[in-house]
């Protein structure tokens, strides 16, 4: 536990020094979706009806856009090593690394969603649930990524294929989220939505630390 | 106390078998010093000995059990210096090495012991510098104080004195001398005449361990 936090407090704050990361996410995450009403018109009725989707890709997007690096810049310089062979188990390790990379980048989309709900003229009674939504989601977003962050250490191109391996798996969390916002503002109850991916997030959390771990023990070798 | 011993072990990479029928044995206060050409394998023993890599066949036992069935407590009681040096760039000298201490022993006394052990490579006035403003063999340095500062009874250094001056190689062998008079033991591949007498060396070419006199340590 004490070996989580004193790994959790180092990524931080190696984020909190390079900051690019968080920032990074967050303005593409901004772009991406401004990019949204140049394309497809201004008409307040279409936005309003894509808003909650374009919000969700989005996300999914920039949460990918800066797990390339989760593992990577720690492989490159010989910190994975010393990790894997630390007394802290190599989960544990993972795990806090993740919740880590959830911090600086998932936090700061949560915060960032509801403006740019504003800018998409999306009905006002979808906003707490986008929120919920997405503190539900992210974590399960950054815990996905982390297994195919791990994979594709030592290889090269590996933002191309990061994006080939988990983006597929990233459909139901996008799928329940959007769903759960626009039954909200169309006056369903989204209890079932948020029940289902509370379970994601329950499954991926002692899962993808186990198999992204593996990935690491594997690229160490 | 403790027995640090490898029998029959077999190191297959790439599917070129690198060694094969190796066995070793380390106790207490000893050093056993790899030599042998480049790709004789050094590295991969001390890989495979620190469990990064698993043999193809053979086995390693610490007091008799094997490592393999509990790689946590085999990690916590070694240090592993291997070609790379784990010096963030964005983190300070003393961050760096208080970090890793930091995983091994308690918060309190941790300032302490990161300050010895820099002082002990004469790095304590870089404390406060940044990683990336670090010379190739200051960041060696930093790498040997990170296992200066926490204390485990099993180090395996690969190639430790790269990039080292001599003066820094002096303090190396001085902290390697103190390491082993309190009982720890070390396994070293070096092709630079660090002295550790009285040591075991285990030639990679023959696979055989002999006791290492001064030529062999050239």
């Amino acid at each position: 536990m004490i070996g989580f936090i004193h790994i959790l407090r180092r990524d931080l704050r190696l984020a909190q020094r390079q900051g690019m990361d968080s920032v990074m996410a967050v303005m593409f995450f901004v772009i991406a979706v401004v990019l949204f009403p140049f394309g497809v018109g201004p008409e307040p009725n279409i936005l309003a009806r894509i808003a909650a989707g374009v919000i969700w890709v989005a996300a999914l997007m920039s949460s990918m856009l800066s797990l390339e690096r989760l593992f990577q810049t720690d492989y490159e310089d010989g910190s994975l090593e010393l990790l894997t062979l630390s007394p802290i188990t190599l989960e544990i390790a993972v795990l806090a690394k993740i919740v880590g990379h959830w911090l600086t980048t998932g936090l700061p989309l949560i915060v960032a969603a509801p403006l740019l709900g504003v800018l998409l003229n999306m009905p006002v009674d979808g906003f707490p649930m986008l929120i919920l939504a997405l503190a539900l989601g992210t974590p399960s977003l950054s815990l996905i990524g982390a297994v195919g962050a791990a994979l594709i250490l030592g290889s090269r191109r590996g933002g191309v294929l990061l994006s080939l391996l988990i983006l597929p798996l990233y459909i139901p969390i996008l799928i329940f989220g959007v769903s759960a916002v626009d039954a909200v503002i169309g006056g369903f109850d989204a209890k079932p939505q948020l029940l289902i991916m509370g379970g994601f997030l329950l499954a991926a959390l002692p899962l993808c630390p186990w198999a992204a771990s593996a990935a690491v023990r594997q690229a160490v070798e | 106390m403790g027995k640090f011993s490898g029998t029959n072990l077999t190191c297959i990479r790439g599917e070129r078998r690198v060694f094969s029928g190796l066995d070793f044995s380390i106790e207490d206060g000893g050093a056993l010093v790899l030599t042998g050409p480049n790709g004789s394998g050094k590295s991969s023993l001390l890989r495979l000995m620190a469990g990064l890599l698993t043999p193809a066949e053979g086995a390693l036992t610490w007091n008799g059990e094997a490592t393999s069935e509990d790689p946590e407590s085999h990690g916590g009681r070694l240090h592993y210096v291997g070609h790379l040096d784990a010096v963030k760039p964005m983190l300070s000298v003393a961050e760096n090495v208080s970090f890793w201490a930091s995983l091994r022993v308690a918060d309190k006394g941790l300032k302490d012991l990161v300050a010895g052990a820099l002082d002990a490579f004469g790095i304590l006035h870089l404390a406060d510098v940044p990683g990336r403003f670090l010379s190739a063999g200051q960041k060696r340095r930093v790498n040997l104080a990170r296992i200066a500062a926490a204390p485990a009874p099993l180090w395996l250094l690969d190639e430790p004195t790269t990039a080292l001056d001599r003066a820094t190689i002096k303090d190396l062998e001085r902290l390697v001398a103190s390491h082993r008079t309190a009982g720890g033991m070390v396994i070293i591949s070096t092709h630079s005449d660090l002295r550790l007498n009285p040591a075991e060396n285990l030639d990679l070419a023959t696979c055989t361990t002999r006791p290492l006199t001064e030529q062999l340590a050239q």
